[in-house]
């Protein structure tokens, strides 16, 4: 192995220049996915801070609720979540793993402002949360993907109708100038409506909020109101009153028009009343991102074995966008790879298939003097590897170099699916699965490129190679 | 031709001390449709420490009788037996192996491998039959300095003379010591002076190493030293000279 080594990298630099442009070959390619797949480990890291920040890892759901519950989810309500999240918590596999675990109500109505000069109503999506266990899901960061964790004071545990809207139903409802937001049209006067509720609703609603508020409980709270109908799990309608605390920006335009958080307890009394409050779900947050399938294979046997009607779900069901944006970047990856691939093979082919044709005649020498053929076979192959393995390692090292100036430089973009910019940075160092991968494939693809050489020139006839000129 | 026939004849016979044991011997080359006999049933016998040398015009065959010798080349038809051992019946690995143990070539134009320095091809054939370090450098080191290049251990061929990388091919052929070197025009490509050292350079080691020497050639020099000399006319054996070998 010793002389091969020696004879394959001496015939290397004997053919510098030749050398040097299959290297490179495979140092681009090395480089392009290393760039290229550290960008895309930094976006999965990315989504999936996101992800989990906002939905947790698992949440745990009355079965049938996935699929179904969208249309009534208070239909679907958990009873005694209380008692479903003390067991989770206390079970020796899953309560260690366990960051955040809370309860969440999910449920859709109507927000109306009908405050001063301005009358508006919109559909919105709602969802009831304990602010400060939101708080804590909001600093997960198990990845150093996030932007950085700012403080939320727009909930808080202290105020329980107090809540947050998006900017988009916010400009519906007239609220951009008591929320201090820029660049909102102002509404028409003739149709302060959307469009989505009727005339008929409107009088109701506004009825309603006039009837159940008459207490005038908004008295001299400086921030702004909206009302928020709703039917309730036995079909009544009900109204609350929201604090809107302020306005965030949601990543998708459909969301960021019908968005409401408020406090828990505001939207099980909403959706319940007087009745049984009941959560929509369970949120976990874990620790660990790898514990996801441990944790959810756990609940799902904790529930079978207590007969609870329950179904477990991960952030990526959730969240489809999530695994479309990361089905697209591995099948850049894999084409961008596939690219890279043949080009390195075809250049280890073109440079050790010349190798092989100036050196025909030394390859009969060294037959004549008993080399066999594998080891004919093996000289040329470790030569491509050769090429291969320092071209692979060059391009890994600047790929890493790159990526530490790109990461130093203070460069921002906005990722798909966020609201606001976010640091670009390309996670190639401490990557070694993907390094190792990327150094791996290419040493692979050259020697199976050296390979077809290789062999060509260990099963020409030792005659005919010593005939060569 | 009659004379021919009958030392032909002659060197048949089973000799228990040959080396190389050809036997009605005959090799074709094909060319698309054409086919071009190169060897017309050659038997003889070439007997161990012998400095034997093969002549005969440009395309008579010498290099492909060589070649069979060497077991680099398989005949069409006949037998071609070399220190005991029936070539054809050898797999393509166990020649190889047979070739690193009992063979040496020396080529016209010297065939050295260009990255390696005098010392390491010398030291090449020793480290194909696995020899331990020690004991390849002691060979190593004397084999260079019998051919008078132990000041050139260290240089690669292209800073060698041609003589001085004929002197290197031929260390290199015999430091493992093998039952027997084919030199195929050894002094082609050198000048009178040089081609005449060489060949006293080969006489002298193949005295001191007893090792059989077959040789192709055209050289009157290198016919003068032979102990026999077998003459070939197109691709069929006419003479076989006993010389005095000086």
């Amino acid at each position: 192995m010793k002389l091969l080594l020696k004879i394959a990298f001496r015939n290397m630099l004997r053919n510098l220049r030749r050398s040097l442009m299959t290297g490179s070959a495979v140092a681009a390619g090395a480089l392009a996915l290393l760039l290229f797949g550290g960008f895309a480990a930094y976006i999965f890291a990315g989504l999936e801070t996101n992800n989990v920040q906002r939905i947790g890892h698992l949440t745990v759901f009355r079965a049938g609720y996935f699929l179904l519950g969208a249309g009534n989810p208070a239909a679907y309500g958990i009873d005694y979540y209380r008692d479903v999240i003390a067991l989770i918590e206390r079970d020796p596999v899953v309560g260690p793993m366990i960051n955040v675990i809370t309860p969440t109500q999910s449920l859709v109505g109507i927000a109306g402002n009908f405050s001063g000069s301005v009358e508006a109503s919109k559909t919105f999506l709602g969802t009831g949360l304990i602010p400060s266990n939101r708080e804590r899901m909001r600093q997960w960061d198990e990845f150093r993907a996030s932007a950085g964790y700012v403080p939320d004071r727009r909930m808080s545990d202290d105020d329980p109708s107090r809540g947050e809207i998006g900017v988009g139903l916010a400009r519906v409802l007239g609220l951009c100038g008591p929320l201090g937001l820029h660049g909102c049209p102002a509404l028409p006067a003739a149709r302060s409506f959307s469009g989505e509720t009727t005339g008929a609703a409107q009088r109701d609603l506004t009825d309603l909020a006039a009837r159940d508020l008459a207490a005038g409980a908004q008295g001299s709270n400086p921030t702004p109101q909206i009302d928020l109908l709703a039917a309730t799990a036995g079909g009544a309608p009900n109204v609350v009153q929201l604090a809107v605390g302020g306005a965030e920006p949601q990543g998708v335009k459909e969301l960021d028009d019908n968005f409401v958080a408020m406090p828990l307890g505001l939207a099980q009394q909403l959706v319940y009343g007087r009745g049984e409050h009941k959560a929509t779900g369970i949120v976990l947050q874990l620790h660990r991102s790898e514990d996801l399938p441990a944790a959810h294979a756990r609940l799902t046997t904790l529930f079978r074995q207590k007969h609870l009607d329950l179904e477990v779900r991960d952030f990526g069901e959730l969240s489809p966008f999530y695994g479309q944006v990361k089905n697209m970047f591995s099948a850049i990856f894999l084409f961008i790879a596939l690219v890279m691939g043949v080009i390195v093979l075809f250049a280890v082919v073109n440079t050790m298939t010349m190798n092989v044709m100036e050196r025909t005649n030394e390859v009969g020498t060294i037959r004549a003097l008993g080399v066999r053929r594998a080891g004919i076979r093996s000289q040329f192959t470790v030569e491509g590897v050769l090429i291969g393995a320092i071209g692979a390692t060059v391009g890994a090292v600047l790929a890493l170099a790159i990526a530490a100036l790109v990461n130093h430089a203070g460069l921002t973009w906005i990722p798909p699916g966020n609201a606001t910019a976010v640091p670009l940075r390309l996670d190639v160092a401490g990557r070694a699965a993907l390094v190792g991968g990327a150094w791996l494939g290419l040493a692979i693809v050259t020697t199976l490129a050296a390979l077809l050489p290789a062999n060509r020139a260990a099963r020409l006839p030792v005659v005919d190679a010593l005939r060569h000129v | 031709m009659a004379r021919a026939a009958v030392l032909v004849t002659a060197a048949t016979a089973a000799n228990p001390a040959a080396v190389v044991r050809l036997r009605q011997v005959a090799k074709t080359y094909r060319s698309g449709t054409l086919e071009v006999p190169a060897l017309r049933g050659i038997s003889f016998e070439i007997p161990s420490h012998r400095f034997s040398v093969v002549v005969g015009a440009s395309g008579s065959g010498k290099t492909t009788l060589l070649n069979l010798i060497g077991s680099i080349d398989s005949p069409s038809s006949g037998t071609v037996e070399v220190c005991g051992e029936e070539i054809a019946a050898l797999s393509d690995d166990a020649l190889s192996d047979f070739r690193a143990r009992n063979i040496g070539f020396i080529f016209q134009t010297f065939s050295l491998v260009p990255v390696l320095s005098a010392y390491e091809n010398v030291e090449y054939p020793l480290l194909l039959v696995g020899m331990p370090q020690a004991e390849r450098r002691r060979r190593t080191l004397a084999m260079l300095e019998a051919v008078g290049l132990t000041g050139q251990a260290h240089q690669r061929p292209n800073e060698l003379s041609g003589g001085q990388r004929q002197r290197v091919a031929i260390a290199r052929a015999l430091v493992k010591e093998p039952q027997v070197v084919l030199a195929d025009e050894p002094t082609a490509n050198l000048d009178s002076a040089t081609g005449a050292s060489i060949i006293d350079l080969m006489r002298r080691v193949q005295v001191q190493s007893r090792t059989t020497f077959i040789f192709a050639t055209h050289d009157p020099k290198l016919m003068s030293h032979a102990d026999e000399t077998f003459v070939i006319r197109d691709g069929e054996l006419v003479e076989h000279r006993k010389g005095d070998g000086r």
